[in-house]
């Protein structure tokens, strides 16, 4: 199974190095994968693993280094040199066209003329046989996130590539769809076909990839055999330090403490033909407590958010109730007057004005709440005061940061996010809702995000956290509900849920539904 | 009846260079470029094409000669946003302006002179039949052209590879760039054509509807035809019912005017534009259908990051 045995490597990586103005974001990258086996390449967010496979695959030109190609030097120009080479790749983000078909989308990426029934026909024979069936037919923007990777599997694999590398695959899958995956995989390695396995998720690397290499700020600083090391041994690797594990206090005597975020059945229209509508939804999120709202990406999470937050407004006032008054009707300010605070999924452009400095971006969303502090007479802004209080934040949450008061485009994306989440907890509010506090951020700042949360809910305030990040729902709630198109589950408390219960009510399973299936199963 | 024919010509002459402007457009468009400039670009087709036609006394070199200027004054629009990658919009609007003026500055020396017109077609036999005759087979070449311009432009969108290729990189040009799709190699070859087209509609204008070079003789067709494609959901077919349709109220509007009905003239100036907007908003009614057929990535600047 080692290349080092049998010596046949597919693919020769040889100091590898790319450079963005002054970050260089790939250093003298080695790297080897064998025929037939899953090789991980493991990392942070911002490691280079990105840049590596964009430069594999030709979407990006290394600044030095060498590739070799079973054994030819080879130049990677395009990716459509890499493509005829044999290589194929399954993003991330950004490679579907929602407004085509799902065989419109495959035949796009395919060079022989064959007509687009031909096509279609091939795809939807091919996805039956790996077990992944699709719709070859079907809009792109009416499919789910993992309806969508089935699509990007399928178009690979009707390439015929040696090689095919995976970018964060199972981000956006359920536990039940990542194990459809894997079965995929482990056929496709048996076929003899070489799979580049990009992941920062430990325990999946362990359990299907042969060989590792660890990249850390652009260097690789390791190759191990996974299954030979532990979940805690490959963190260390990829951070270079122990990550401080998050604590969770019990919670005590929320069954009596008094509801302060209420949810009553809300619904909303779609806004649009490719957006989810939201059903009577109902929850109570109570002082002291951490709820989670579990789901697969675009199944409602974004427009609930929206609709909580008063980003959209309700007809009914009572749908929405902060500490019991009906807040429906109220705009953002108005919601953050009565003690709420909001933590948007997107950072930059939603969350934070990219080109304004902290200080500014502070006033921005506290300006209504915290008028007297940071506005004076006459409407004029105290600057002193402002940036005071943004330096305050930035220590309180340890940001990291080149100058005294960046602009907000000029932090990474970890930084940022603490920047944001420390914005809202400065304000000690008594309700909080948070989309995706993690999101790309490295397991350091996560770990520190988390733990400022549980403690915001322990001082007696009540959280709501919507994640696609089931470790992350897991470590923090108290208790864990399913958004699944556009409805929410009964809350399970934490005791009761187990990540098989979650993943079943991820992918539709009815509430009652899923133990049986357990049962059986 | 006569009467009636001579209406239904005058309206496929009316139509006939909003439709090539708006076509060329589409494609354009379709590609995820917005070209505010087609004014500009037709208003140089049209000196061009008097120009050529007048100087070489050959109505066909002047056709050609607009033809090539509206495809080379789309090239400066080319380079500046997809090779300079700069603001669309500015860009375009300053097309525009760039193109009235210096339109006017060409055509100096053609005001007041003579031009030659595109003969009409003249089969013999067939054009002298009775009403049907010279609606098919007696109008200018120029009408022609824009008919089979349409149905071509419809089967290269929605029937072809390349087509397939072109609404892709409209739709997200991020991701056709990953596909290994040459995004601005298609977009240069889309504003180049949606040039050529509008040159073509410009020299209609002077080469066909009024044979004879006036200063700002577009009077703001370029801006219709920008307006339809966005009503007509940029679906081929529906430019051709709008550009029809503003061409049939805007000839009965002319009659009715002629004719003194006691309605203001100005009222009656507008409704060309008016019927145009509520037909096409009418059939785009189907909210998905237009989502569909929206290019996603219209108007924003693409820079392959390298």
């Amino acid at each position: 199974m080692s290349a080092d045995q049998d010596g046949a490597n597919l693919l020769e990586v040889r100091g590898l190095t790319k450079i963005f103005g002054t970050l260089t974001a790939c250093d003298h990258v080695d790297l080897n994968i064998a025929k037939g086996e899953i090789h991980a390449l493991l990392g942070e967010n911002g490691a280079g693993k990105s840049t590596l496979v964009k430069m594999l695959f030709g979407s990006l030109e290394p600044n030095s280094g060498e590739i070799f190609w079973n054994g030819q030097a080879v130049r990677i120009t395009s990716p459509g040199t890499a493509k005829k080479l044999g290589i194929g790749m399954v993003f991330q983000h950004f490679s579907l066209f929602e407004a085509l078909t799902a065989a419109e989308n495959i035949a796009l990426s395919l060079d022989d003329g064959s007509p687009i029934s031909t096509i279609a026909a091939k795809a939807r024979a091919l996805s039956y046989s790996y077990g992944l069936p699709l719709d070859p037919l079907s809009l792109v923007g009416d499919l789910s996130v993992g309806e969508r990777q089935r699509i990007e599997i399928i178009r690979c694999l009707l390439q015929t590539p040696q090689l095919i590398i995976l970018d964060e695959p199972t981000s956006v899958l359920t536990p039940q769809e990542a194990d459809k995956l894997f079965e995929t995989l482990e056929r496709l390695r048996s076929e003899g076909k070489s799979i580049l396995y990009i992941s920062h998720r430990l325990e999946e690397v362990k359990r299907i990839c042969d060989r590792a290499t660890v990249l850390r700020h652009g260097k690789v600083v390791g190759h191990c055999n996974p299954r030979q090391e532990t979940a805690s041994s490959l963190a260390r690797m990829m951070v270079g330090n122990e990550v401080q594990a998050v604590v969770r206090a019990p919670a005590e005597g929320i069954e009596t403490a008094p509801v302060l975020l209420q949810i009553r059945e809300l619904t909303r229209k779609p806004a649009t033909p490719f957006s989810i509508p939201l059903r009577n939804i109902n929850l109570e999120v109570r002082a002291g407590e951490v709820i989670g709202i579990a789901g697969v990406a675009g199944n409602g999470q974004g427009e609930f958010f929206e609709s909580v937050s008063g980003e959209v407004l309700q007809q009914d006032a009572g749908s929405v109730r902060i500490r019991g008054k009906g807040a429906g009707g109220l705009t953002i300010t108005g919601r953050r007057l009565m003690g709420a605070a909001f933590v948007p999924e997107e950072r930059l452009g939603h969350g934070a004005a990219p080109r304004m400095k902290l200080s500014e971006n502070l006033l921005l969303s506290r300006h209504a709440t915290d008028g007297k502090m940071f506005v004076g007479a006459g409407g004029m802004v105290k600057g002193d005061a402002i940036y005071t209080a943004a330096q305050r934040i930035i220590k309180a949450m340890d940001v990291r940061k080149s100058a005294p008061d960046p602009e907000a485009a000029a932090l990474s994306g970890g930084n940022l996010q603490k920047f944001i989440v420390g914005r809202e907890l400065d304000r000690r509010p008594s309700v909080m809702v948070v989309n995706q506090p993690t999101w790309g951020v490295d397991a350091g700042a996560a770990a520190h995000i988390r733990q400022a949360l549980i403690e915001l809910a322990r001082s007696g305030s009540a959280v709501l956290v919507i994640s696609q990040d089931l470790d992350e729902l897991f470590e923090i709630s108290d208790a864990i509900t399913v958004m699944h198109n556009g409805e929410l589950s009964k809350p399970l408390p934490i005791a009761e849920a187990t990540f098989e219960k979650i993943g079943l009510l991820m992918g539709g399973a009815e509430p009652g539904h899923a133990e049986h299936t357990l049962e059986t199963a | 009846m006569d009467i009636t024919v001579n209406i239904l010509l005058t309206i496929a002459t009316a139509a006939t260079p909003l439709l090539i402007a708006a076509i060329g457009e589409l494609v354009v468009e379709r590609s995820g470029v917005l070209n505010l400039g087609v004014e500009g670009m037709m208003i140089m087709g049209a000196v061009g094409g008097f120009g050529a036609g007048y100087l070489t006394g050959s109505p066909w070199i002047g056709l050609l000669a607009a033809i090539a200027m509206g495809a080379v004054f789309s090239l400066l629009f080319a380079v500046m946003t997809l090779s300079l990658a700069t603001n669309q919009v500015a860009t375009g609007l300053s097309l525009t302006l760039l193109g009235l003026g210096l339109s006017g500055m060409m055509g100096t020396n053609f005001v007041g002179q003579p031009g030659e017109r595109l003969p009409n077609l003249d089969i013999p036999g067939l054009t002298a039949i009775p009403v049907v005759g010279r609606l098919l087979f007696g109008q200018d070449p120029i009408f022609y052209i824009s008919i089979a311009l349409t149905a071509a432009v419809m089967w290269f969108l929605f029937k072809t590879r390349t087509g397939l290729t072109l609404r892709s990189i409209g739709d997200s040009h991020a991701s056709a760039h990953a596909l290994g799709i040459h995004v601005i190699r298609y977009r240069y070859l889309s504003v180049i054509f949606g040039g050529a087209c509008a040159g073509l509609a410009g020299g209609h204008l002077s080469l066909v509807y009024t044979p004879q070079w006036v200063e700002n003789m577009t009077a703001g067709r370029g801006w219709i035809a920008l307006a339809l494609v966005v009503f007509a959901s940029w679906r081929p077919w529906r430019v051709l019912a709008g550009a029809y349709i503003f061409g049939a109220v805007w000839i009965g509007q002319l009659h009715a005017q002629a004719f003194g009905i006691p309605v203001p003239s100005q009222l009656l100036s507008s409704l060309p534009y008016l019927a145009t907007v509520v037909v096409l908003v009418l059939i785009s009614r189907n909210k998905r259908l237009t989502m569909m057929n929206t290019p996603a990535s219209l108007g924003q600047p693409f820079v392959p990051d390298r």
